[in-house]
């Protein structure tokens, strides 16, 4: 098991955002579903130390994550968020500021590609690229860490359908060529099909169900099939 | 240093005669419905009974020749200095103690340096308004650069979390806004140093001219002045920067107010 969640209940602002959950995260590609505000971007943020649980505990690879080095664990299990949030300066300077706090070598063009985006980006000014575009730089400068998990916190949120298509293929293309796991949150079920095996359900801060995504989201309508008995 | 002694006599008549100005200010908000009356009003009992009150002491101190109520009156200095920059830094968790800390360091420092090199005695008449004036741009560095860099890290939150999961330390991670705070708290100052002269004569130039000094003497005394104010800012601000930035963070490298989902 990649992540094991037991008991975690964690408050902002004197709000429960999650309360005692339970949850498994195995190797592979998982997904966080759940309603605007249910907690997922919070657990997400959970398993890589970015925020720590009033109770409970985050166990990764066997070991609570309180006892990794904060630092090589957000470079192990790295986190892209779900809207842009670039460095100053070039593309390259964006994909290059991991590695280079961490003393690693790395290869900007191949990460570039293997985030979909064409490695003539490298020199550009990272601040004038698109949305989907930057959003890709977000993900090949997490991918210049050689992570072993990738959390990617609703990472078409922001983005037309045309980027979305290219980013949900990009992230299929990155399990077929890699070995990373992957946890996608999302609200959109649709999109948890498409890119999960193993889906966790959050509503009101508590995991309701999960488990193979095909037996989780089985009772799911489609937006349009339900739009249209709405109408009828 | 030794200056010509001179003096001259202000009787209370001409200070209320100078309130004139201020009635012109407190019409002019009125008129313009600026809504500064009654602070003008207050800033101007409060100048009136703060000013006397510490001239009163300044005398008290200047006759007793004591180092120890000089010491006793620059701690006193430095701790209202750091209540005060505190309530203009209020986005800074806990900017007490880093302020605290860095006005008696930029105090001490300025200070200490001046009196070394005997650039001044080490009496009260010296000790005291050049104390009084380093205590007081240091704040004001201290207050500006802190707020500035509590205003950044709340509307830049997303950016420094991006970063932080990136295996940035928290000091990586606010490292641009460091240097943002910095040319913030320093910049009002040293941009009147370049224009002193041109645009503008400096307060104690203008108090020694009014008191009949040499106007060479004038001027040296304010370029002194001018630069270990220079250095007295950048200390407090730097510090105070320095010390404040682990106030946003926990120990394991996270924002103790992360952005919202």
């Amino acid at each position: 098991m990649l992540f094991e969640i037991e008991k975690v209940s964690y408050s902002r602002d004197g709000k429960l955002v999650l309360r005692d959950l339970h949850a498994r995260v195995p190797v592979g590609a998982s997904s966080v579903v759940g309603p605007s505000g249910s907690g997922k971007s919070t657990l997400l943020r959970l398993l890589n130390r970015l925020a720590d649980p009033n109770s409970g505990t985050v166990v990764y690879e066997g070991k609570d994550v309180r006892e990794y080095d904060p630092l090589a664990l957000r470079r192990e299990v790295s986190l892209v968020p779900q809207l842009p949030a670039l460095i100053d300066g070039s593309v390259h300077d964006n994909v290059a500021y991991g590695p280079r706090l961490a003393g690693h070598s790395f290869d900007a063009r191949s990460c570039l590609e293997l985030a979909g985006l064409d490695p003539e980006f490298e020199h550009r000014d990272a601040a004038k690229l698109s949305v989907g575009e930057q959003q890709r730089v977000m993900l090949a400068r997490a991918l210049a860490l050689e992570p072993r998990v990738l959390l990617l916190d609703e990472p078409t949120s922001a983005l037309d359908q045309a980027a979305r298509d290219a980013v949900e293929t990009t992230l299929r293309g990155l399990r077929a060529r890699t070995a990373i796991s992957t946890v996608v949150v999302t609200h959109d079920m649709e999109q948890a099909k498409r890119l999960a095996e193993y889906v966790i359900r959050i509503e009101g801060g508590r995991a309701t169900a999960q488990g193979a995504a095909a037996e989780v989201l089985a009772d799911e309508v489609e937006p349009a099939i339900a739009a249209a008995e709405d109408a009828s | 240093m030794i200056l010509a002694a001179s003096s001259i006599h202000v009787t209370l008549a001409e200070v209320a005669a100078a309130l004139a100005l201020v009635a012109i200010a407190a019409i002019a908000s009125r008129a313009w419905h600026a809504g500064l009356e009654e602070d003008i009003g207050i800033a101007v009992i409060r100048s009136f009974l703060q000013l006397t009150a510490i001239g009163y002491v300044i005398t008290v101190i200047f006759d007793e020749d004591s180092a120890a109520l000089v010491l006793t009156l620059i701690a006193v200095m430095v701790v209202f200095g750091a209540f005060t920059a505190r309530s203009r830094a209020k986005q800074v968790p806990n900017a007490f103690w880093p302020l605290l800390v860095s006005l008696a360091v930029a105090a001490a420092a300025t200070l200490g340096l001046v009196l070394g090199l005997g650039i001044f005695d080490a009496t009260p008449r010296y000790v005291v308004p050049v104390g009084g004036m380093v205590i007081g741009n240091s704040m004001t560095a201290a207050a500006v650069a802190l707020n500035r860099l509590g205003e950044d890290v709340h509307e830049g939150s997303r950016k420094i979390e991006a970063t932080l999961a990136l295996g940035a330390t928290s000091t990586q991670a606010v490292a641009p806004l460091v240097r943002r705070s910095l040319r913030s708290g320093m910049i009002t100052l040293v941009d009147s140093t370049k224009t002193t002269g041109l645009i503008f004569f400096p307060g104690t130039m203008v108090g020694m001219l009014l008191a009949g000094a040499d106007p060479t003497d004038a001027v040296r005394l304010q370029l002194i002045l001018l630069y270990v104010l220079l250095g007295a800012v950048s200390i407090a601000a730097l510090m105070a920067i320095t010390l404040a930035r682990r106030n946003f963070f926990t120990p394991a490298h996270q924002l103790r107010e992360p952005p919202e989902p």
